[in-house]
C-alpha cells in the first residue's frame, strides 16, 4: 500500500499525531495485566499483515518528518552518531541489509540496483538518487552508518563482536530514551547496561548476552521495551535533558490525554554477515493516552501495569512523579473486565468499556 | 529448529588436491545469490550417510563476496565416524546437499593493525577467506603455514605465487619449524595472532604468546574437534522423558536428534557452547573432549556437551 506522509513536529509545537491506522497496529508492550524485565525475544521474521512486524525495517506515516528531524538533531549535536574506525566494514553490512531489505519489502518507495560494486539508491520519500561504489567511502556523501541512517528511523547501535562480548563501537543514536551513544561508545554490554536496576539481580543481562552472542545470519531477534515521555519528543537525550526534563511537570488532569506518551522501542538484532558485528535497531513509537485508550483492551491493561509497576521500575523509567495523575487518568478506562492474552489489541473481540 | 538457518544447494564441483584433501565447490539449487559471510567462517553441511545424518562443520575458503558459489576442503580421515570418507567417497557433482547459513567463531578483530596467521595442515582453510576478506579492504597480514609435506601442503603453491612475501610453508619432513619466538618477537604493536590446526599446535601458540607477555585478547585460535568413536551408553532424557542407545560412531547429540528430541547447537565441535546440557544425575565417567567449559565444570559432573563428549558406566540422566 502507498502510505501517506505526515507533515508533523517532534519539538515547539509538537504537531506530531498517528492516524487511526497508526494507533490500531501500535505495537502495545504488554503481554498481559503486569510487566516485569524478561529476556522477552522471538524470531523476527515477519508477522500479521499490516503490523510492525511485517517487515525488517518498518517504515510508517511517520517516516519524512522523523528524519527531518534526526537531521535537526545532528545539526545540533554530530556526536549522536560515531563510528570507531574498525567499524567501517559493519556500516557497509548495515547500508547492504537496509537497502536490500526496504527495495524488497518496499518496491513502490525505494529501489536498489546493482552492477557489481557500482549501486544506485533511489528514495523517493526523501528524493534522494543517489549512484556509489560499494565499499568505497569516498563516493557517498557520509560513512555508510551515517549516510543509511539518516534515511531509516530508529536508532541504531553497531555492535563489535569479540572476546564472547558485545562492544557499542558505532551507532545513530537520536531518538534515544534517556541514554547517550558519546558516553556509551566503546563500552561493553554489561557497562553500557550498568544503569539498569533489578534486572541484574535477575541475571537478565548474563542471559540476553549469550542470546545474543548466538544470534546468526538469516535469524534476526526482537523484542519491545517501554517508557513513558511527556510531549511526542523522539530526542530525550542526556545531551537535552535540560529542554525536555522540565516538560514532565506541565502534566496537568486536563492535558494528560493528549500531553503523555507511552514510548515504545521495537528492538531488533541482526548479525551483520561481512563483519560478523551486530546491528541493534532500535525503532520508537509514540502514542498518547488518549489515543491508546481507544482501543478497551490496552486501556484497561496499561491502567493495570502503570498501578503494579515496582517503585524501582517507575523510578527508573522516569514517570514516579506523575504516576497518581496517571493512574487517575487511566483508572476511568478500567471498568474491571478480563483482558485477553497477548499484545494485539482485539477490537472485535474484546468487550467495549462498561460505563 | 536448532542450529543455523538452512541453503539447500548442489554439489557443482570436485576436485581431489592430494593424498587426503579434496575440494568441493557449492551453489544453491534455486539459482539464487548465497549469502555473504565473514572470512573465518564455518558451515554445517549434512550428510544422510546411509540412514545416519551427520553434521559436520567445514570452514568456507571461498570468496566472502562472492556469492555465487561457496567452496570447502575436506581432509580425509581413515580414523573417524565417517564424515570425511562419507566426503570423499560417497558425494558427486550434480549431488542435493544442504548446508548451514555461514557461522563465525573465528572472526578477524577488525582494530588489528596486522594479523599474524599461523596453520597447522587443513587449518590453511579459514584462512584462505581471511586473506581474501583483508587483500580486498588492504590490510596488512603474514601467514607461517606448517604442512607434514611439500605434496600435502594445500594451497601452499597458490599462495606462495600470488603472495610470496607474506607466506611462509614449513615441511615437517624437511625438519622445518616455525621460530615462533623470534616471530612473536618482531611483531608491530596491535598485531593480532591467529592460529588454526592440531590442539598440540594452538597450545604451543597460545602458551608461548601467553609468556611472552600478548594480551589473551590478541590471541584467536579455532580448533574444531570431530566427535571420537567410543563405547556404546544409554542416556536418560528427563524432559522428553526417553531413554536412548548412544552408537559406538555416533555422538550423544546426534543419538538425541536420533531420537526425534530438538536439542540446540550450532558448531558440532566442542568450540561455540549451545548444545551445553545440564546432568542431572549419573553413576560412572564422563569423557569430556570440548573446549567450552572449564575444569571445574568438566570435575563437577554437572554439564556435558554432547557434540563431542561422551559417557561410560551405569547410567546417565540428562536435562534434555
Amino acid at each position: 500500500m502507498t502510505i501517506q506522509f505526515n507533515d508533523e513536529t517532534f519539538r515547539d509545537d509538537y504537531t506530531f499525531h498517528n492516524s487511526d491506522r497508526a494507533i490500531k497496529r501500535f505495537p502495545f508492550p504488554f503481554h498481559e495485566d503486569s510487566y516485569m524485565y524478561a529476556v522477552n525475544m522471538e524470531q523476527h521474521k515477519g508477522g500479521p499483515a499490516g503490523s510492525v512486524y511485517e517487515t525488517r525495517f518498518d517504515v510508517d506515516e511517520h517516516y519524512v518528518s522523523e528524519m527531518r528531524d534526526r537531521a535537526l538533531v545532528l545539526a545540533d549535536d554530530p556526536l549522536r552518531c560515531q563510528s570507531l574506525p574498525h567499524m567501517t566494514l559493519a556500516g557497509w553490512d548495515l547500508l547492504e541489509l537496509i537497502m536490500v531489505s526496504k527495495s524488497e519489502d518496499y518496491p513502490d518507495l525505494f529501489e536498489l540496483h546493482r552492477d557489481g560494486d557500482k549501486w544506485r539508491w533511489i528514495n523517493k520519500p526523501l528524493g534522494i538518487d543517489d549512484t556509489f561504489t560499494f565499499l568505497d567511502e569516498t563516493t557517498l556523501p557520509y560513512g555508510p552508518m551515517e549516510y543509511i541512517t539518516r534515511q531509516t528511523q530508529g536508532d541504531f547501535c553497531v555492535l563489535d563482536q569479540r572476546d564472547d562480548m558485545l562492544w557499542m563501537d558505532a551507532g545513530m543514536v537520536t531518538t534515544q530514551a534517556d541514554w547517550s551513544l558519546d558516553f556509551d561508545i566503546g563500552m561493553n554490554f554489561f557497562e553500557w547496561h550498568a544503569p539498569v536496576p533489578l534486572a541484574h539481580e535477575k541475571g537478565i543481562f548474563v542471559r540476553a548476552l549469550k542470546f545474543l552472542l548466538n544470534i546468526q545470519q538469516g535469524a534476526p531477534a526482537r523484542r519491545l521495551n517501554w517508557t513513558m515521555t511527556v510531549n511526542p519528543l523522539l530526542d530525550t537525550s542526556p545531551e537535552n535533558y535540560h529542554k525536555w526534563g522540565i516538560q514532565k511537570t506541565t502534566l496537568t488532569p486536563e492535558n494528560i490525554g493528549a500531553k503523555q506518551h507511552l514510548r515504545v522501542e521495537l528492538q531488533t538484532f541482526f548479525r551483520l554477515p561481512r563483519s560478523n558485528a551486530m546491528v541493534f535497531p532500535i525503532r520508537c513509537y509514540l502514542i498518547a493516552f488518549q489515543d491508546l485508550v481507544t482501543v478497551p483492551k490496552w486501556g484497561r491493561r496499561l491502567h493495570r501495569v502503570i498501578r503494579d509497576l515496582p517503585v524501582e521500575l517507575a523510578t527508573y523509567k522516569g514517570f514516579i512523579d506523575n504516576r497518581p495523575m496517571m493512574l487517575d487518568y487511566l483508572s476511568a478506562f478500567d471498568d474491571g473486565q478480563p483482558t485477553s492474552d497477548g499484545i494485539w489489541p482485539d477490537l472485535d473481540t474484546e468487550p467495549a468499556l462498561k460505563a | 529448529m536448532s542450529g543455523a538457518e538452512k541453503i539447500d544447494v548442489l554439489v557443482t564441483d570436485i576436485t581431489p588436491l592430494n593424498q587426503l584433501v579434496t575440494r568441493f565447490q557449492f551453489k544453491r539449487r534455486d539459482g539464487g545469490l548465497l549469502p555473504t559471510f565473514s572470512g573465518g567462517a564455518h558451515t554445517v553441511v549434512e550428510m544422510n550417510d546411509g540412514g545416519i545424518t551427520r553434521l559436520n562443520p567445514y570452514s568456507l575458503m571461498s570468496d566472502p563476496m562472492d556469492q555465487t558459489a561457496y567452496t570447502i576442503s575436506v581432509r580425509r580421515d581413515d580414523q573417524g565416524r565417517g564424515g570425511s570418507l562419507y566426503m570423499h567417497n560417497q558425494v558427486s557433482v550434480g549431488d542435493r546437499m544442504v548446508l548451514s547459513y555461514p557461522v563465525n567463531l573465528f572472526s578477524l578483530d577488525l582494530r588489528a593493525r596486522k594479523h599474524l596467521f599461523l596453520a597447522g595442515g587443513i587449518g590453511i582453510t579459514p584462512f584462505l577467506a581471511q586473506i581474501k576478506q583483508l587483500e580486498r579492504s588492504h590490510g596488512a597480514w603474514e601467514l607461517h603455514y606448517a604442512a607434514r609435506s611439500a605434496a600435502l601442503a594445500s594451497y601452499a603453491d597458490d599462495l606462495t605465487g600470488r603472495y610470496p612475501n607474506a607466506t611462509h610453508v614449513y615441511h615437517d619432513d624437511q625438519k622445518q619449524t616455525i621460530d615462533l619466538e623470534h616471530l612473536l618477537n618482531g611483531q608491530p604493536l596491535g598485531t593480532h595472532i591467529y592460529v588454526c590446526g592440531p590442539k598440540g599446535m594452538i597450545d604451543w601458540v597460545r602458551n608461548t604468546a601467553a609468556a611472552a607477555g600478548w594480551p589473551r585478547e590478541a590471541i584467536h585460535y579455532e580448533e574444531f574437534l570431530a566427535p571420537q568413536p567410543g563405547k556404546p551408553f544409554e542416556v536418560k532424557l528427563a524432559v522428553s522423558n526417553k531413554v536412548i542407545q548412544v552408537g559406538e560412531h555416533e555422538s550423544l547429540l546426534e543419538a538425541i536428534e536420533r531420537a526425534g528430541v530438538d536439542a540446540p547447537y550450532l558448531c558440532r565441535g566442542g568450540a561455540c557452547g549451545q548444545c551445553e546440557t545440564n546432568v542431572i544425575g549419573y553413576d560412572g565417567k564422563f569423557i569430556h573432549r570440548d573446549h567450552w567449559l572449564e575444569d571445574d565444570e568438566h570435575a563437577s559432573g554437572k554439564k556435558i556437551m554432547p557434540c563431542v563428549s561422551r559417557f561410560e558406566g551405569k547410567t546417565l540422566v540428562l536435562d534434555r
